[in-house]
């Protein structure tokens, strides 16, 4: 009998579960639906307007915070909902969600850290 | 007191003469102001001598008679008829456990899970008679009063999705027992239990679906328990692995 | 007397339709599929912003396209579900003593509500002003 390993994500996945439940919504309205529906004028997400806005070290940090956790949420709670769905190969299934989450964790640091 | 006409689909099973279950009906003549254990009863008593179930303080406190009753893990003396529409009302035994006869299931997995959690107060330190009794404010008796009404009938593994896949999960009474236990000030325990909780098989196997307290006759929550307990052991964890000098 | 107890099994992969309640789990799980998919493309737009104006354009007439309004709109309310059930259980996670009793469930699961309106409704004048 061995203790799980399992905090090391779940903690990822709370966290992540909580800031997307407080964010994710106004961001894919804003982003997603608003913005390219031109409520906001034609150049609300310009490329000036976008650096500038990313050019401040808190709003790469919070941005950071949430695309992260956020894709670390999904891809325990994907592990989850996989055997969920009679998906019994949970190894498999646990390099890939997290595999997804890691790489596009790094993508997001690289790009935003280069912007 | 007016008279309704019911039919009851059973569900049967003898081990001697059955290879699976088979539905049975009974048409009984019920009083409105009956539970579903009346209508067993009368069964039992005027149609057929056969039908084998349990049950015994018929007021939702012995937590023997929990029953699926139209699908739902309920107390067959806490389910009101007239709570019920129509004229026909399904009775099976509790689902995930294996049939012994009729609606009495197999307990013997659930109760070896009881006792691995330990369900009862291991003291910090044992004191002699003299020193006098453990003392507990309010506030202490609060934190864990709600998971003491645990009546042990199961309900709650019958509608746990996760215990159904998978019968190794400690599953929700009896982690909520072990949370009781946690949460009480005169309990110096958490240490040993915490080797069944925070394995795979321990809290780790809810996936919070919530079913168990939403059908649970005492509002004991066991999965409030179970993620307050997640919490705890990824606090641990993290103190275990991040601050290995704290030591455990 | 011998015992032969009958064993029923539970469908791996159909559990869920035995009731509404699993039902409402399961659309309460795939949320994140949405949520994953929309950090991933934002995370595009972002590899896309760092290669210049030229990439930025494409990803924005990208976002703007029918099926990206359509993926949002989805995504959209896949994440309000995901916010809803999210806070109405944080009672049961999160019990915060009150005197000898604990702070009543509502209020918790308001002050959720409470602040993910007020960070909406603060982006959203952001957006307006700015």
């Amino acid at each position: 009998m061995a203790k799980s390993n399992k905090p090391i994500v779940w903690g990822l996945f709370a966290a992540g579960g909580t800031i997307s439940a407080f964010v994710a919504p106004v961001m894919i309205l804003i982003t997603g639906l608003l913005v390219p529906l031109g409520v906001f004028g034609e150049d609300a997400m310009s490329y000036e307007r976008m650096t500038a806005f990313l050019s401040h070290w808190i709003v790469k940090i919070g941005l950071l915070g949430i695309v992260i956790l956020t894709l670390w949420h999904a891809a325990h709670r994907l592990r989850i909902t996989a055997h969920d769905f009679g998906i019994r190969n949970d190894s498999t299934i646990a390099m890939g969600v997290y595999g997804f989450a890691g790489l596009f964790s790094v993508i997001a640091l690289f790009a935003v850290l280069a912007i | 007191m007016s008279e309704r006409q019911i039919t009851f689909e059973v569900l049967r099973y003898n081990p001697e003469t059955d290879d699976k279950p088979w539905v049975q009906t009974y048409a009984v003549p019920c009083q409105e102001e009956w539970v579903v254990l009346d209508a067993i009863n009368y069964i039992k008593d005027h149609l057929d001598t056969s039908l084998s179930y349990r049950w015994s303080c018929h007021m939702a406190v012995c937590g023997s008679c929990g029953m699926m009753v139209n699908g739902e893990p309920t107390l067959s003396c806490k389910a009101f008829l007239r709570d019920y529409k129509g004229n026909t009302i399904r009775v099976e035994p509790l689902t995930h456990f294996p049939i012994e006869r009729d609606l009495v299931v197999v307990l013997d997995d659930f109760m070896e899970k009881l006792t691995s959690v330990k369900p009862y107060i291991i003291p910090k330190k044992e004191k002699p008679v003299e020193e006098g009794e453990y003392k507990q404010t309010p506030r202490q008796l609060k934190n864990y009063k709600q998971y003491t009404m645990c009546i042990n009938c199961m309900l709650c593994y019958a509608a746990c999705p996760q215990y159904g896949l998978n019968d190794e999960f400690i599953g929700p009474a009896a982690l909520a027992l072990t949370h009781r236990y946690n949460l009480d000030s005169r309990d110096g325990g958490r240490s040993q239990r915490q080797e069944v909780v925070a394995q795979h098989e321990g809290v780790w196997e809810c996936s919070f679906v919530g079913a168990c307290s939403e059908v649970c006759p005492k509002d004991v929550d066991p999965a409030g328990a179970i993620q307050q307990m997640k919490i705890a052991s990824t606090v641990d964890w993290y103190l275990e692995h991040l601050m290995p000098w704290r030591g455990k | 007397m011998s015992r032969k107890p009958y064993v029923r099994e539970v469908p791996k992969a159909t559990w869920y339709m035995r009731n509404g309640r699993y039902l409402r789990y399961m659309a309460r799980e795939v949320t994140c599929i949405f949520l994953a998919l929309y950090m991933a493309g934002l995370t595009i737009g972002l590899v896309r912003l760092m290669q210049g104006p030229d990439k930025w354009e494409t990803y924005l007439a990208g976002v703007s396209s029918t099926p990206a309004v359509i993926f949002h709109l989805i995504a959209f309310g896949f994440a309000c579900y995901h916010a809803k059930s999210w806070f109405d259980v944080t009672p049961k996670a999160m019990r915060i003593p009150q005197g000898n009793d604990f702070v009543p469930g509502r209020i918790i699961v308001g002050t959720h509500y409470g602040i993910w309106g007020g960070v909406s409704l603060v982006a959203l004048v952001l957006m307006g002003v700015l």
